[in-house]
């Protein structure tokens, strides 16, 4: 059977998960190992006065340090990896983020010291027994009131809060087509703060090895060499030839992992400063207050249309909470990875958006699944929903009226969709769905006493990032490019070597179906080795869907010059011409002839160096880097239908359909897989999940007794299919599918709910309550017309 | 978790001497509450006084006054015994609805009453059903012995060593649950016992557990929906969170109320 492209490999992976043999971070034991527990602020907002450590080290700490220290001794502070100017042309107004606060802590939670102990629990202990005398300042939580004028203020860089006012496309013109608009529909929309919440805590591993000057990192992070590299060139905490870091198994990032947080700067400086191992995991409740937040949009977003009901124009205003600090990726979540999605999946000639970035007392906001273009689909597609409700059409129509039909199109703000086929997954999902069926389901429903309603999501999104030029250009700070290395051993089996990295993804089977279809040889035979940077020389790392449309592409690109290797050797060993030589099923082949040699004999061939064509090296290794020339944009339609107790506000998801455009497809079991978690995260968001802090910056919801994640019950079985038009910007025309799940799937369920219940003004979450809640604002309404 | 002593307890009376001398020592069950309370440091026993090994807390007795029921017993043996079927159905659909299967096959009805989560199942059975307490020192009315949040009327080294339930005509349970923890945001138990009608409230009265006299009153000596279909409760005495105001509460009430009626 064929284990290369599109056949459904099972995980290779999932044998050392599923009995419980994987290897996290947590599971490293090194010699002579200590534990690390972090002392952390109660207060949201709070000058330190003085921390007096004598009761933890009296009660045996190895070790007591903090802010001042950490800075004493060079370490840098935390960085934003992008630069974002405002629409005046001033740069971003990033303030000082260290990894252990100095003067002031921000946000409940903010590291104060580390503590280092033999045990866990006596490092625990001991960190409750540090006295750190703090003033309290009043705090601010949500970003629209950080901007107010008297509002505290957080860094002395950033006036009023404010980080960036930053705007993309045509103000102007997008202004003169809302004067001309026949239908003008406006909503003020939140976008819940979002807590990610991977099975596995964030988790560090330190040891500094004082004979050779060195440090090796074990930790819970999506790109290593990205890790490296800043904790080197920004944080000063090692040159990087001194610096090891490992990404073993990793449990779920969902973004969350992508980022260099406190705890690991802390632990590596710390295994400096005590001669110790240091090991730092994260429990549940630490998790909900350090791990970066998402999502936390405020916005006013219009739409207008003309008299043909053709849209003329999108104009939105958001205010962005990005929390107490900077993290790495924070500003372009909410500017380029956000408002260049503002087209959706329609021909919009006018486009304007104004996005204004702010401190709160909150914990860092950043990229989580999809980060940015979930922000922009909410937007647009309730705006659709809700005017075709307000102009009396079928909501498909509208969309299908409005759809970009030609390729490549360009669209106002930057993105340019190279590929795409809108029709083909909208009519797959009403046919999926039986669009039709519905009146009658909805009257059958009635006679229960229940509200049912059906509500679609037109979702593009813009992934594989990403040209390094192009985002350059942006500001990003680095390149989005992969590199990949193929190494062939003597006896033909095959080790590929990724910058990519899984945590969750299956790139173990994956990775291997690639060299699968490319020479026939069973995936068992291939070993992908990636996480670590002494065995894989860089790579930017995995998230934003960038493994298969990047990643892959650079292992696609060694992957031909192995080929082209390989064909030269049995060429010459067969006699017989370069271009006549094809590699299928384990064999190197002469084309119509019935000469031929095992692939382990070319490779053999290979590293013996025997009998090699005049002047080649011996080896059969190969290596490449790839930079994309666009970004990759899957689309898809969602629909979803629900059932609502009137009663009690309940919404049960009866049906959901995922019709989706991912280009190539590798294994389609792996892309259901991440279909399937992409909408629970995204049902999740839109009825169940939500941070919430009080007006004091307390965290309410540090627990899953009251942070609601989305259990088996809450989700449907999903219906999902696949309607393919290849992406021509990398060679295997994949475009990415790891975060469309969750992108595309919020506004389908609360237009589903609005369309029960018929009323348009619901916030996400959608929970009982507010479902309850709308339902007696709108039987009110009713009554008084 | 801070530091503490384990004692694995062989009998009532042992459990009990264990606890006078331990210093600030607590009775464990299941331990379903309380582990991950200590996990959190939010409680720090110097002792945990372990009670799952007693043999005579365990065990399910059905007679024609009703059925007695262990305070070691699980919310899985309550939710699967046939007794408790037959007897009072209301109260086996109740235990299978607490927590998930790992909870119900640790989890004890003793450490549940004893623990009186203003938001757990079983009191409201208890209350509903006009249960008796069985404690090691005396028993006490189900009407004395929840005394507010997390509060009951048992002593520092009482143990709840049964309970018993007295078999109604009729009763029926319905639960609304919190999406996140999946405690009662309204839990109502309805039971007609001997022509006396009692409506117990779980999850939404801002003092735990309670009686609902304004549905009690409207039903008179009988189950009937359409008793308190015009009914309107006072939110004033419901408790507010981040999941639910006091008046949505207020309205799960009497929904849970109905649905209760219904089933029993």
């Amino acid at each position: 059977m064929s284990e290369g492209i599109g056949a459904r490999v099972l995980r290779k992976e999932d044998k050392r998960f599923i009995s419980g043999k994987g290897k996290y971070t947590d599971d490293v034991i090194e010699i002579n190992q200590a534990y690390a527990a972090f002392v952390r602020s109660p207060h949201a907002h709070a000058k330190i006065n003085g921390i007096n450590k004598q009761a933890a080290l009296d009660a045996g700490a190895v070790a007591v340090l903090d802010g001042k220290e950490l800075t004493g001794d060079g370490i840098g502070n935390i960085i934003c990896g992008w630069m974002i100017h405002s629409k005046d042309g001033s740069p971003m107004n990033m303030g000082a983020w260290s990894a252990l606060a100095t003067e002031y802590v921000r946000y409940v939670g903010d590291a104060v010291a580390i503590v280092i102990a033999d045990s866990q629990a006596a490092a625990r202990d001991a960190a409750e027994m540090v006295e750190v005398d703090y003033n309290v300042l009043p705090a601010v939580i949500k970003a629209d009131k950080a901007l107010e004028d008297g509002s505290p203020q957080l860094h002395p860089e950033a006036k009023n809060n404010l980080i960036f006012d930053w705007e993309i496309g045509d103000a102007a013109a997008t202004d003169a087509a809302f004067a001309d608009a026949a239908h003008i529909v406006e909503m003020d929309i939140t976008n819940n703060r979002l807590s990610p919440n991977p099975m596995e805590p964030r988790s560090a591993v330190a040891t500094y090895d004082a004979s050779e000057e060195h440090y090796t990192l074990y930790t819970t992070s999506q790109n290593p060499h990205v890790a490296r590299l800043v904790l080197s060139a920004f944080y000063q905490v090692a040159p990087e030839h001194k610096l090891r870091v490992i990404a073993p198994d990793v449990g779920g990032g969902f973004g969350s992992k992508i980022y260099i947080y406190p705890e690991e700067i802390a632990c590596l400086w710390a295994s400096m400063k005590t001669n110790r191992s240091v090991k730092w995991t994260s429990d549940r409740t630490e998790a909900f207050l350090t791990d970066a937040h998402g999502r936390d949009h405020i916005t006013n977003a219009k739409m207008a249309f003309d008299a043909n009901h053709k849209l003329v124009g999108v104009k939105v205003d958001t205010i962005a909470n990005l929390g107490a600090y900077m993290s790495l990726f924070s500003s372009a979540t909410p500017t380029y990875l956000y408002a260049t999605l503002l087209s959706g999946q329609y021909n919009v000639p006018n486009i304007h958006g104004n996005v204004r970035a702010v401190y709160t007392n909150t914990v860092p906001v950043d990229a989580y699944r999809g980060a940015g273009r979930p922000e922009a689909t909410y937007l647009l597609e309730r705006m659709m929903e809700t005017s075709a409700r307000e102009l009396g059409v079928d909501p498909i129509e509208l969309r299908r009226k409005n759809f970009v039909q030609e390729f490549p199109h360009q669209t106002p703000v930057i993105m340019c969709y190279d590929a795409g086929n809108f029709e083909a997954h909208l009519d797959g999902a009403l046919e999926a769905i039986d669009y039709k069926g519905f009146e009658a389901r909805r009257a059958e429903s009635a006679s229960r006493g229940k509200l049912r309603g059906i509500g679609t999501s037109c979702y593009i999104e813009a992934c594989g990032i990403a040209p390094s030029a192009a985002v350059g250009s942006l500001g990003a700070g680095v390149g989005l490019w992969e590199s990949g290395e193929i190494r062939v051993n003597p006896v033909g089996t095959v080790e590929i070597l990724t910058g990519s990295h899984s945590h969750g993804q299956g790139h173990e089977t994956t990775f291997a179906q690639l060299v699968s279809e490319r020479f026939g040889l069973p995936t068992d035979n291939v070993q992908v080795i990636h996480g670590d940077t002494d065995k894989v020389q860089f790579g930017m790392g995995t998230y934003g869907s960038r493994s298969g449309a990047v990643g892959m592409s650079a292992l696609v690109k060694a992957l031909d010059k192995v080929e082209d290797k390989a064909k030269k050797i049995a060429a010459h060993l067969l006699e017989a011409s370069d271009s006549d030589i094809v590699i299928e099923g384990g064999e190197v082949k002469v084309a119509g002839t019935d000469k031929k040699l095992g692939w382990h004999e070319v490779c053999l061939a290979a590293y013996t160096g025997h009998n090699l064509p005049e002047g080649m090296s011996p080896g059969l290794k190969e290596d490449a880097f790839y930079d994309p020339t666009n970004f990759t944009f899957p689309s898809g339609t969602y629909i979803c239908e629900v059932e609502v107790d009137p009663e009690t506000g309940k919404t049960d998801v009866l049906a959901f359909v995922a019709a989706d455009d991912f280009g190539t497809i590798i294994n389609p079991m792996i892309v259901e897989g991440q279909v399937h978690g992409g909408l629970a995260q995204g049902i999740g968001q839109a009825l169940l999940e939500e941070v919430v802090y009080d007006d004091d910056g307390q965290l309410l919801t540090a627990s899953y007794m009251d942070y609601c994640m989305p259990r088996a019950d809450d989700v449907p079985n999903y219906q999902v299919s696949h309607y393919k038009t290849e992406c021509p910007g990398n060679p295997l025309g994949m475009k990415g599918c790891g975060e469309a799940g969750a992108i595309g799937s919020p506004p389908a369920v609360i237009n589903a709910i609005t369309n029960a219940i018929g009323n348009n003004n619901l916030s996400m979450p959608a929970s009982p309550q507010k479902v309850w809640a709308a339902i007696q604002a709108s039987g009110s309404k009713q009554a008084a017309e | 978790m801070y530091e503490t002593s384990y004692h694995r307890a062989s009998s009532v009376d042992d459990a009990q001497s264990k606890m006078k001398a331990a210093e600030d020592g607590k009775f464990l069950g299941g331990g379903m509450t309380l582990i991950p309370t200590m996990k959190q440091r939010l409680a720090a026993p110097t002792d945990i006084i372990d009670l799952a090994h007693v043999g005579d807390m365990k065990g399910i007795k059905a007679d024609g006054s009703g059925i007695t029921i262990g305070g070691g017993v699980t919310h899985s043996e309550v939710a699967d015994s046939a007794d408790v079927k037959a007897a009072i159905p209301a109260l086996s659909y109740l235990a299978g609805l607490i927590g998930d299967p790992h909870v119900r096959n640790r989890g004890t009805i003793g450490g549940s009453v004893a623990n009186n989560d203003p938001a757990a199942d079983y009191p409201s059975a208890c209350l509903g059903l006009g249960a008796t307490i069985i404690t090691n020192q005396r028993q006490i009315a189900a009407d004395d012995f929840f005394v507010g949040l997390f509060e009951t009327a048992l002593n520092e080294d009482e143990i709840i060593t049964a309970i018993h339930f007295p078999k109604p005509a009729k009763a029926g349970y319905a639960k609304f649950p919190n999406p996140a923890s999946r405690y009662a945001m309204a839990g109502v138990f309805v039971a007609e016992t001997g022509g006396d009608v009692r409506v117990a409230v779980t999850g939404a009265g801002n003092d735990g557990v309670y009686r609902e006299s304004a549905l009690e009153a409207a039903l008179g000596g009988s189950l009937s929906v359409g008793a308190i279909d015009g009914i309107s409760l006072d939110a004033s005495n419901m408790m507010a969170d981040m999941h639910g105001s006091s008046e949505y509460r207020a309205n799960l009430v009497k929904v849970m109320a109905k649905r209760a009626i219904e089933a029993a």
